[in-house]
């Protein structure tokens, strides 16, 4: 951990970077993401279990990106956020100093977004047998049940959007759902309004995300809305090979191999 | 109306409970749902849940609606057919287990739908809600109803407040008309008022801010750069609006399929980017400062000047739910000390 | 009792398919009246939530339906598009709607035949499934009809 402040105190003090994005402690015994401009202030950085917040939300937020260049704390989930960012051109080698983080709490430097991939390519998504286990489960559901088990489950939604919020890959200035001309997914928070949503949520991100579940972390109701993701993640890697962000491969809904296979188009 | 001071037994407690049910009334209370503790109707006393501080969401739905109908239309050749919901019949509902802050909140609420202007629906679905409140014997850091002109034994808002006693009995309070008249219809459930005090039996919650002192600090705080600093890690995601007691920002939705439509009134949040977008295309809040700003300044400043109450009660759910941590006791207790 | 008549909506591009049942007309070969077919210039362009309004609005199935892989007018349209059902045919399993109701096909301007035998297996199909009415609870669609409104 040392060894980091210290790397952030330096970047700060040369003026390489105007403010650091990190992990600090917060209400509670929970931590928040804190911006420091000041070195003398980068030992309030921490890394711990609780460090669960995906900050790479933060590399695409105007007032954030008002303060200047920033180096950002980044924890596996985090990088691979970096990544598809990087592989959406949404942000640039010279934009960003990455300060990746072990779960040991020991900095590890990288140069460039390839440096990034190549040390995800031993840290590859993996979705945890007990979501796999539940979405078999609701797999096995017959298909009415399946149904009245969806509705039910997103019952709760208000359509607060902190799913959206929180979501790094969710960085559109403008959401489909804030435009009226058409008004294409209902706002209001019935049955069909919560089900659009979410469809039209995990569909935005079919093969984008990369399992940091910020999703469901910041929805306040407990929505495992992250099942949706992670299946679909599932359904990158059974139909189309492996998922995860990549440089070299695009997303998967922006492209296409004319050699795709399906087997219900008659 | 003076307040009548009661005995009720834990065993009549679910009797009036059961009661309530029995005769009709839709009743909402604590429920427990995985981790969380949410209000939601209940059919049976052991749905309620026990030991929890406040609920995560609010109970301010039973008379603002997450989504509420306002009218509905039919057009045809010769006219246009309009249903209005105002008309409708609206259940009696009782809020059974809301704590002294969640009651003092219908406050607000009810003065911001009666301006200059009377909200027809909500003001009907407030007359048929009779509030049962229980006072609190937990808090936790996040609380600050002492701050705010409320407490853990507040009775505000409440038609009726329970205040659990040593034995397991409790103490009720009756505040209002309609609570007396639940007491008559269920005399047989209420004895005389019981010899041990309330104030033993709340939590202790210190006062962290003096809500006058800030009230008038914040008159000259517009330009200054708290609400930037304050806000930064803030993701714009509106929880805090729509778990809080309080927060009435709505918007109003027409769902049309052809020459029919539903107007909707749906929940909103200031602190969205696009809440004060204008059609022009320019934003007069267009930084989260200024709408972290906004939120407190609407809640501490302006609310209490046009009617007397703040905007906020105190119960600290905002700042439970904020996924990135922003605290509002934080910011307020920063805006006292300098 | 009326016999359950499916109400079947056809997305269809406007190249292949759209040609295909031209000409199942033209060749005056009789298939089931169900279908409401809705003309796109490429199967590229559909939007995966207009299947999901179609169910909203009442209808019982949908078919879907463009020019073979390789032979898309714009070229690579149909492809994106067959990326995007079979992810989006996966998440509509997970929720519990009926994939069953959903009839993807490749019909070139020269399928006539195959444009009829499509609409005809399908509308058999949803003929056995009955009408759609748990989507259509959902969407407020049977509370709509019921209340006039």
């Amino acid at each position: 951990m040392n060894e980091l402040i210290q790397k952030a105190a330096n970047l700060l003090e040369t003026n390489s970077v105007q403010v650091v994005i990190g992990y600090g402690n917060g209400s509670a015994n929970r931590t928040r993401a804190i911006f420091i401009t000041q070195s003398s202030d980068c030992e309030k950085l921490i890394f711990d279990s609780r460090c669960v917040h995906n900050l790479a939300v933060y590399l695409t937020k105007q007032e954030i990106k008002n303060l200047g260049k920033p180096a950002i704390i980044a924890p596996i989930p985090v990088l691979r956020s970096i990544l598809q960012l990087a592989s959406e051109k949404q942000i640039t080698e010279n934009d960003i100093v990455v300060l990746g983080v072990t779960p040991e709490s020991t900095l590890v430097n990288f140069d460039s977004f390839a440096a990034i991939e190549a040390y995800l390519s031993t840290h590859r998504i993996e979705i945890e047998e007990k979501y796999k286990k539940t979405i078999e489960i609701i797999r096995s559901m017959p298909v009415s049940e399946r149904f009245a088990y969806w509705v039910k489950e997103l019952e709760p939604c208000f359509k607060c959007y902190a799913c959206r919020s929180a979501c790094p890959l969710c960085y559109c200035t403008r959401c489909t759902v804030e435009n009226n001309q058409p008004q294409w997914i209902p706002v209001a928070s019935h049955s069909l309004g919560n089900l659009e949503w979410h469809i039209m949520r995990a569909m935005h991100l079919a093969g984008r995300c990369t399992d940091c579940e910020a999703c469901y972390n910041a929805c306040p109701m407990g929505i495992p809305i992250h099942l949706l993701t992670k299946s679909m993640l599932q359904d990158v890697s059974e139909n189309f090979g492996t998922y995860g962000p990549s440089l070299d491969r695009e997303n998967t809904l922006s492209s296409f191999n004319p050699d795709d296979k399906e087997s219900f188009i008659r | 109306m003076q307040t009548e001071n009661y005995l009720i037994r834990k065993s009549s407690l679910e009797k009036l409970f059961n009661n309530l049910i029995g005769s009709g009334k839709v009743v909402y209370a604590p429920k427990t749902k995985s981790d969380r503790t949410l209000f939601d109707k209940v059919q049976a006393f052991g749905e309620i849940a026990e030991n929890y501080i406040v609920t995560t969401n609010s109970a301010k739905a039973v008379t603002f609606p997450r989504t509420e109908k306002l009218f509905s239309y039919h057009k045809s050749k010769e006219s246009t057919e309009i249903t209005d919901a105002a008309n409708s019949a609206f259940p009696d509902v009782v809020l059974w287990g809301t704590r002294p802050c969640d009651a003092a909140a219908f406050i607000p609420m009810t003065n911001t739908f009666n301006g200059e202007f009377q909200d027809i629906i909500y003001n009907k679905r407030r007359e048929k809600l009779l509030i049962l409140s229980f006072s609190c014997k937990l808090s936790d850091e996040y609380c600050f109803c002492t701050s705010v002109n409320s407490g853990p034994g507040n009775t505000a808002g409440s038609d009726i407040l329970f205040t659990k006693l040593s034995d397991g009995d409790y103490l009720a309070e009756v505040i209002t008309e309609k609570g007396q008249l639940l007491v008559k219809e269920n005399s047989v459930l209420f004895e005389s008022k019981p010899e041990e005090a309330k104030e033993p039996n709340l939590a202790v919650v210190a006062a962290k801010f003096n809500q006058q002192e800030i009230q008038a600090k914040l008159q000259n705080l517009f330009e200054n750069p708290v609400w930037d600093e304050k806000s930064r890690a803030c993701l714009g995601c509106g929880s805090c609006s729509y778990v809080c007691p309080v927060c009435s920002c709505f918007d109003i939705q027409d769902e049309a399929h052809g020459n029919k439509g539903t107007r909707l009134r749906c929940w909103d949040s200031c602190g969205y980017g696009l809440f004060t977008m204008h059609t022009s295309g320019h934003n007069p809040r267009n930084s989260q400062g200024a709408r972290w700003r906004q939120r407190i300044l609407h809640k501490f400043l302006y609310m209490p000047n046009k009617s007397k109450v703040a905007g906020c009660v105190g119960c600290g759910r905002c700042s439970r739910s904020c996924p990135a941590d922003i605290n509002i006791l934080e910011t307020l207790t920063f805006l006292q000390e300098g | 009792m009326t016999e359950f008549e499916p109400k079947i909506v056809a997305f269809v591009c406007n190249w292949c398919t759209y040609a295909g049942a031209d000409l199942t007309g033209t060749s005056r070969i009789k298939y089931a009246q169900n279908v409401k077919i809705i003309r796109f210039p490429c199967t590229g362009r559909i939007d995966f939530m207009l299947l999901l309004k179609a169910f909203g609005e009442g209808a019982d199935g949908v078919i879907v339906s463009g020019c073979h892989p390789n032979d898309c007018h714009y070229t690579s349209g149909n492809f994106h598009a067959r990326r995007r059902w079979i992810m989006f045919r996966g998440l509509l399993d997970l929720l519990g709607i009926d994939i069953r109701r959903i009839q993807y096909s490749w019909v070139s301007a020269a399928e006539g035949a195959k444009w009829a035998d499509i609409v005809n297996s399908t509308v058999n199909t949803i003929r056995e499934l009955g009408p759609y009415t748990d989507y259509a609870k959902v969407a407020g669609y049977l509370e709509k009809e019921a209340n006039n409104e």
